[in-house]
């Protein structure tokens, strides 16, 4: 059946001429830019070096096998202060970032003009500097150790969770707290009858997550002073002892390994 | 005793959603308010907890007026008023007797409420209110573990466990089906009864509302076009209020389905 309407339009196309010479112009650029790039990197490249890699790789895998098998006995004290590093360190940003977190949310935020800004500012602070520049600054002002490593670690954490966590709590269903308003409840109550019971899966998802996230993050905090496995690293990467390397690469493997799945339990076990 | 004196509300993006709404209700009155969607019932009936701020007018009940009260004056205020909604609105992931426990927020100083130390009283109503409306044996449950007809019943228990002197109901059978719906509504009416308590009752059924009422109040484009008995909803009163339709053959078919209340078909759906 010939359905078409007599003196309707015929041709159609997918994109306008202008669309077309468009996107032709963006690929013609990304091209340009990889040749671009390519001349840059070839300028700063000693290929001698690179020709060389397999070689200096199979050397280094060489001497690292087998594993310092012995070395674990120096390793059980500094493992225990990565843990500790990470876990203390977690706490630390939790306790701060909740009150950030209720700061933050529109709904929640006691004004939206100065208090919220306030609030996103902490995070987007937090959120901006890696948790090894932190230690950096903060072995160098609270001097080296394990408290500079848990301050490190809390002060990265804040931005991270307080993010997850307000964006939660604003995507709470508006009626359930309605209705808890509607019986007189005063704002606090609000927060814990109709607020807190909605973001609470959210929130332990979020902690065990950046707690896994710090486990990770502490084995290196040592490399500048602040404690853990890192210290053990950078003393074996120092004296070229490959095979004390490889050590503590299998005992940082088996603990996110092990952090993994916690988190993964513990994840399970709210939803 | 409820006065609503010439309140308005004009939203800011300037919608009217509600323009001189005058009425009295008194006590034990179960005032059902109709309307088509948009028209501005869960507006008037917000406004009257203050959900909504009214633009203007004046709301009054027992010796209170409620559009001037400050905050804390406010909660206060709001302890009277019990409120039922649409989708129930329980908090899911609470369990039923914290829902209905919720109730007695107003009431009880927030780290009491905190550590779910409520008194003996609150208690022992709360357990009766869920024995009235037969979910005895849930108290310990999660909200979100219950059906629909179960979480609407639980909802009029948080509502009655304020004491209120006014009950609020916003579309209570928007998600049910029709005989749960009756129930409901049954539930309701037998309460205001026998509490001598007035209520205002938003609903879109125009069948359950000549029913369960003793009087209708028809909201059309936010203005009050009618305010009646139940039986002086006729064909006309309807067409002002909703605009042309065949109503005739609407409560006809009504008809059809409430003489057959005990199909399976029925059955099926309330045994959920």
């Amino acid at each position: 059946m010939n359905t078409q309407v007599p003196g309707a339009q015929s041709s159609w196309q997918f994109r306008t001429p202008k669309q077309t010479l468009l996107r032709w112009l963006g690929w013609f650029w990304l091209v340009a830019l990889t040749v671009f790039c390519w001349q840059v990197m070839n300028e700063n490249t000693i290929w001698a070096f690179v020709i060389d890699a397999p070689d200096q790789a199979a050397d280094i895998g060489d001497r690292m096998f087998p594993p310092a098998w012995s070395y674990i006995n120096n390793l059980w004290e500094p493992l225990w202060d990565t843990i500790n590093i990470a876990t203390l360190g977690t706490l630390l940003g939790i306790l701060i970032a909740v009150p950030v977190a209720f700061l933050a949310a529109t709904n929640t935020t006691p004004s939206t003009r100065f208090v919220r800004p306030l609030a996103l500012f902490i995070i987007v602070a937090s959120r901006s500097i890696n948790s090894l520049i932190w230690a950096l600054l903060l072995v160098a002002i609270i001097g080296p150790g394990l408290l500079a490593g848990i301050v490190a670690i809390g002060l990265r954490s804040i931005g991270f969770i307080a993010k997850l966590l307000y964006e939660a709590i604003e995507e709470i269903d508006d009626k359930q707290v309605e209705a808890v308003r509607a019986t007189g409840a005063s704002g606090a109550q609000v927060i814990d009858y109709a607020v807190v019971p909605q973001i609470l899966p959210a929130f332990w998802g979020i902690s065990v997550f950046r707690w896994d996230i710090n486990i990770r993050e502490s084995t290196i905090l040592g490399l500048v002073g602040a404690g853990g496995l890192g210290i053990q690293l950078n003393a074996s990467l120092s004296t070229l002892a490959w095979n004390q390397v490889a050590m503590i690469f299998i005992v940082i493997l088996g603990t996110v390994v092990l952090s993994e799945w916690v988190s993964a339990k513990v994840r399970e076990a709210v939803l | 005793m409820l006065k609503l004196d010439k309140v308005s509300k004009t939203y800011k993006t300037g919608d009217k959603a509600l323009h001189n709404a005058c009425f009295e209700v008194p006590a034990g009155q179960v005032v059902g308010l109709i309307g088509p969607s948009g028209a501005g019932k869960s507006t008037l009936i917000r406004c009257i907890n203050r959900l909504v701020e009214p633009t203007q007018g004046s709301i009054t009940l027992g010796d209170t007026e409620l559009t001037g009260l400050n905050r804390r004056e406010l909660r206060r205020a709001r302890r009277r008023i019990g409120m039922i909604f649409q989708e129930y609105a329980l908090v899911e992931r609470l369990t039923v007797m914290e829902n209905v426990l919720s109730g007695r927020l107003g009431y009880v100083p927030a780290w009491r409420s905190y550590l779910r130390k409520f008194s003996p009283d609150d208690i022992a109503q709360a357990f009766s209110l869920l024995d009235r409306v037969g979910l005895a044996d849930h108290y310990n449950k999660r909200a979100d573990a219950l059906s629909g007809g179960q979480r609407q019943r639980v909802g009029i228990a948080r509502a009655l466990e304020q004491n209120p002197e006014l009950l609020l109901v916003d579309e209570p059978t928007a998600s049910l089906d029709p005989k749960t719906s009756r129930q409901i509504m049954r539930l309701i009416r037998t309460a205001c009864q026998e509490r001598n308590l007035p209520a205002i009752i938003n609903i879109h059924d125009v069948m359950l509302a000549q029913q369960f009422s003793d009087r209708i109040i028809g909201l059309k484009a936010g203005e009050i076009v009618f305010d009646g008995a139940p039986d002086a909803l006729t064909d006309e009163v309807l067409t002002t209020i909703y605009g042309d339709e065949d109503w005739t053959q609407l409560r006809g078919d009504n008809a059809e389905q409430s003489t057959d209340p005990e199909a399976p078909a029925v059955d099926l759906a309330e045994g959920v």
